[in-house]
């Protein structure tokens, strides 16, 4: 094995010295080592990176550069009259992936597709638990167990997904990472080996790119995948360099290490920009920071309190302070990339004057209260408690005195259970699947009051009724109407201080083309070309 | 001699448990919840969270959860990565060797330069070379290892493009691990030009590394020095007529070395503790990177197993060097 490995290694060594023309690598510097290779199992983005993104396929795939829908796997589908059932076509003769430790004998079909999520959903199935503690969680926290009553084998090219209740985001779920399909033979063959952790170390699928090595914390190695349904990529060689210090990524780059580096720093972007071998691309990400007034308590079950305080604070101080003008101002609770997205709607304006008088007619005087900063760092607020000065320091001109808390990140969370936990919380959240619901229902919905994610403790029968009927429409047009009028409702009642969405930069070589950024957030390669 | 080195083992078994036992408290101390911050801010519902708690043990009492870990321990099971899911000795012994290449040159350099920039600095006792060597062993002996790191990658990479910025070796080339040592894959491999490329990405952390255990060595050495070359014995080799070389390089050095090795013992954990740091900076994929990562993804058992390992290679370390100076200097047995 070593020798034969030796010998491929030599003929690529000789391959790559004898003219870089014959074999195109690009090289990104990622910011650091997936977690495992199944992307079923992970939850983070670095990971899905370098599994979904690159080796795997789904049914339905997010369109390059949109939260929006199109085939993937599956050619059609169709959705009955009452919501609940899906039944996909899927396409003939993708080919899964052909590695040195595997060689399928078939292609691609419905077994496949059954049992990528039946491992997740049934607990009985010998894939469910594969590696000792771990558990299918993203599956789980997208409601899947409870969502999908079956999938079914209908013919080789037809499978049929039962759901429990209608639920329009189901098909932005299958888009997702934990979706992804994988090789039912190649399955088969490692449990009859008894060596199921394979799936984890030396994943295959139908992708793009094609799994060759990986040396942990250094280096993973791709290649394109000669046999891929959308056709073989232009890049033949596709290698992550591990890299997780930003300021490293950076000189990197500029030394043409690698030709891609994600998340620089703020400080750093300047500079990056000035230098003429360099492109840098800049999207808003599909995330909100927010400070959520816990509307269960006086004087927050005020509008009028809420409304005044909104206007007491200048966001555009806290992007200048926090993100060097590397975000946004938020004007709604869901990022302007995604559809759905309500233009007119007018953001609270910055008043301290007005502010005061409000707060004045809402009878509020001398009001005390806390102001939530997280301890960490997030894509969408690198400095919770600058940000919370400067807030604090805007409160105090329309005369409200604030004290800023902390707790450690996990205790933080913890607290936010509580739903009478005081004065306004810090918070963001960074979009799962690009669907509106995914924000709106999530963070704001009557639901998730008294958990994490709704620290506003917000359930407003106006806003609840159109959220919860645009989860079962499954017209997208009528959708978005839905989701533009919660939109106002929002804003009408201030929940939150909406703060920024972050922009997200990537800068890389001037020869890299077809870089396409991902409202998501992810990386994809795929489409991408290096100029001779 | 072997009493010597039977009481010497015996110092380290309560010396390892009370690792074991700060190891394993300063972790279950620290406020948070790993189950929390593995579901990140996914919301969960408390069954899902006491499911979790249990599944990764963390629900039984903590004197419970110690003897536990301490009977697998004993039988070389350091638990399972939290995030990875796989053996944390496995691992640790995966990364280990980058770790030890590092070092090894680290200290290779610490050493050359070290003892006879030390020497020569004491034998110039009160020169210009004698200040600007003692100077410099100063600036670099309380230079932030990261900013250093940074510093020099932003100079030699960057700006003069001398040496690769992080990695072990060139991406171009790509065989299979045998050793771990990059070095020695790279001359295994027979490719041309990988071992030159390893090497070139080697200098750079290796000098960070070394950076302070290279003033430590000389500072050491000269104190060791300039306190032998005032001794009567020195002083009557001179008065032989013996060559300078000869006093300074046989009879001053040997003896001036003792201390010197006891300090060189010492650095181990200062090598360890630099390439937390150092192998951050040069995305170097050894045990240190593998720790701070840990620490972020707050891998309780990574950072458990992986501080006790570290904390056994340094005891491990510490024992050879006294019985090394055991050997050199026989007095020291009683």
């Amino acid at each position: 094995m070593i020798r034969k490995l030796t010998f491929a290694a030599a003929l690529l060594a000789a391959t790559v010295l004898s003219g870089a023309a014959s074999a195109k690598t690009l090289v990104y510097c990622s910011e650091g080592s997936p977690e495992g290779f199944d992307p079923g199992l992970y939850t983070s983005g670095t990971t899905f990176d370098a599994t979904s993104r690159t080796i795997y396929n789904r049914l339905v795939e997010f369109k390059h550069g949109s939260t929006e829908i199109e085939p993937g796997l599956a050619e059609s589908w169709t959705i009955s009259d009452d919501g609940k059932e899906y039944t996909f076509k899927l396409r003939k003769g993708v080919k899964f992936q052909s590695t040195d430790f595997f060689t399928p004998t078939r292609d691609f079909n419905a077994d496949d597709v059954v049992f990528s999520f039946e491992r997740q959903l049934d607990d009985k199935n010998p894939w469910h638990a594969y590696v000792a503690g771990a558990t299918y969680q993203y599956s789980d926290s997208m409601g899947f167990p409870d969502l999908i009553k079956s999938v079914e084998k209908v013919d080789d090219l037809t499978v049929k997904f039962t759901l429990n209740s209608p639920n329009a985001p189901f098909m932005a779920d299958l888009a997702m990472d934990f979706s992804s399909i994988l090789s039912k033979e190649y399955a088969d063959k490692l449990e009859a080996d008894k060596t199921m952790q394979q799936m984890n170390q030396q994943p295959l699928g139908t992708g793009p790119f094609q799994f060759v090595a990986y040396q942990p914390d250094a280096v993973i190695r791709y290649k394109a995948n000669p046999d891929y349904w959308g056709g073989k990529q232009k890049i033949d060689d596709l290698v992550f360099a591990i890299t997780p210090d930003a300021s490293v990524r950076v000189q990197k780059l500029k030394a043409n290490e690698c030709q891609i580096m994600p998340y620089p720093n703020a400080a750093d972007v300047k500079d990056l920009k000035a230098d003429p071998n360099l492109q840098v691309l800049e999207q808003a990400g599909l995330n909100v920071a927010y400070l959520a007034y816990n509307t269960t308590q006086k004087p927050f079950d005020n509008v009028k309190v809420r409304k005044a305080l909104n206007m007491a604070v200048n966001k555009e101080a806290i992007i200048q302070a926090v993100f060097e003008g590397m975000a946004e101002p938020a004007i709604n609770p869901i990022p302007p990339t995604m559809w759905g997205y309500n233009k007119d709607v007018k953001d609270d304006p910055y008043d301290p004057e007005a502010a005061k008088k409000m707060l004045e007619e809402a009878g509020v005087k001398d009001l005390s209260m806390k102001i939530w900063a997280m301890p960490v760092s997030r894509p969408y607020m690198l400095n919770a408690r600058r940000a919370a000065e400067l807030i604090q320091a805007d409160y105090a001109k329309v005369g409200v005195k604030a004290e800023i808390v902390t707790y450690e990140w996990g205790e933080y969370l913890k607290r936010l259970n509580n739903k009478d936990h005081d004065g306004a919380v810090m918070l963001g959240w960074t979009g799962d699947n690009g669907d509106p619901d995914n924000f709106l229902a999530t963070l704001l919905g009557c639901d998730s009051v008294g958990t994490s994610n709704n620290p506003a403790g917000f359930c407003n029968k106006e806003f609840e009724d159109l959220i919860q009927k645009a989860k079962i429409e499954s017209d997208q047009k009528k959708r978005a109407e839905l989701y533009e009028q919660a939109q106002v409702v929002f804003k009408e009642q201030a929940p939150w201080l909406t703060i920024d969405h972050s922009t997200v930069v990537m800068p890389m070589s001037k020869k890299v083309e077809g870089f396409v950024q991902d409202p998501l957030g992810y990386h994809r390669f795929d489409g991408v070309d290096l100029a001779e | 001699m072997l009493q010597f080195f039977l009481r010497r083992i015996a110092v380290l078994i309560p010396t390892f448990l009370g690792v074991s036992l700060i190891a394993f408290s300063f972790i279950r101390l620290l406020p948070g919840d790993p189950v929390l911050i593995l579901a990140g801010q996914h919301a969960m519902t408390p069954e899902q969270h006491a499911a979790a708690m249990h599944a990764l043990g963390f629900d039984r009492s903590l004197p419970v959860q110690y003897l536990d870990y301490l009977g697998n321990m004993l039988q070389g099971d350091f638990g399972q990565s939290v995030v990875t899911k796989r053996s944390v000795l496995q691992e640790f012994f995966a990364r280990f060797p980058a770790t030890l290449e590092l070092s090894i040159c680290a200290m290779i350099i610490a050493v050359c330069l070290g003892i006879p920039a030390g020497v020569f600095a004491a034998v110039k006792r009160g020169s210009f070379f004698d200040h600007t060597v003692m100077g410099t062993a100063l600036i670099g002996y309380s230079m932030p290892i990261f900013w250093w790191g940074l510093l020099l990658i932003i100079l030699f990479s960057g700006i003069l493009q001398w040496t690769p910025v992080s990695g072990r070796i060139d991406l171009l080339y790509y065989f299979p691990s045998v050793t771990g040592f990059m070095l020695i894959d790279s001359l295994l491999s027979g490719q041309k030009g990988a071992f030159g490329s390893a090497v070139s990405h080697l200098i750079l952390p290796a000098i960070v590394l070394g950076t302070i255990p290279l003033a430590v060595i000389a500072r050491q050495t000269r104190s060791a020095m300039l306190e032998v070359l005032s001794e009567d014995y020195v002083r009557t080799a001179r008065a032989k007529g013996l060559p300078p070389f000869r006093v300074i390089g046989v009879h001053a050095l040997r003896n001036a070395l003792i201390p010197v090795i006891t300090t060189i013992g010492l650095q181990v954990g200062v090598l360890m503790a630099g390439a937390i740091l150092t192998e951050t900076i040069f995305s170097w994929p050894g045990v240190g990177k593998w720790m701070v990562d840990s620490v972020f993804k707050r891998d309780y058992t990574v950072i458990q197993g992986g501080l006790l390992l570290i904390a056994a290679i340094i005891m491990f370390v510490n024992l050879i060097v006294d019985l090394l100076y055991g050997l050199i200097n026989p007095r020291i047995r009683h």
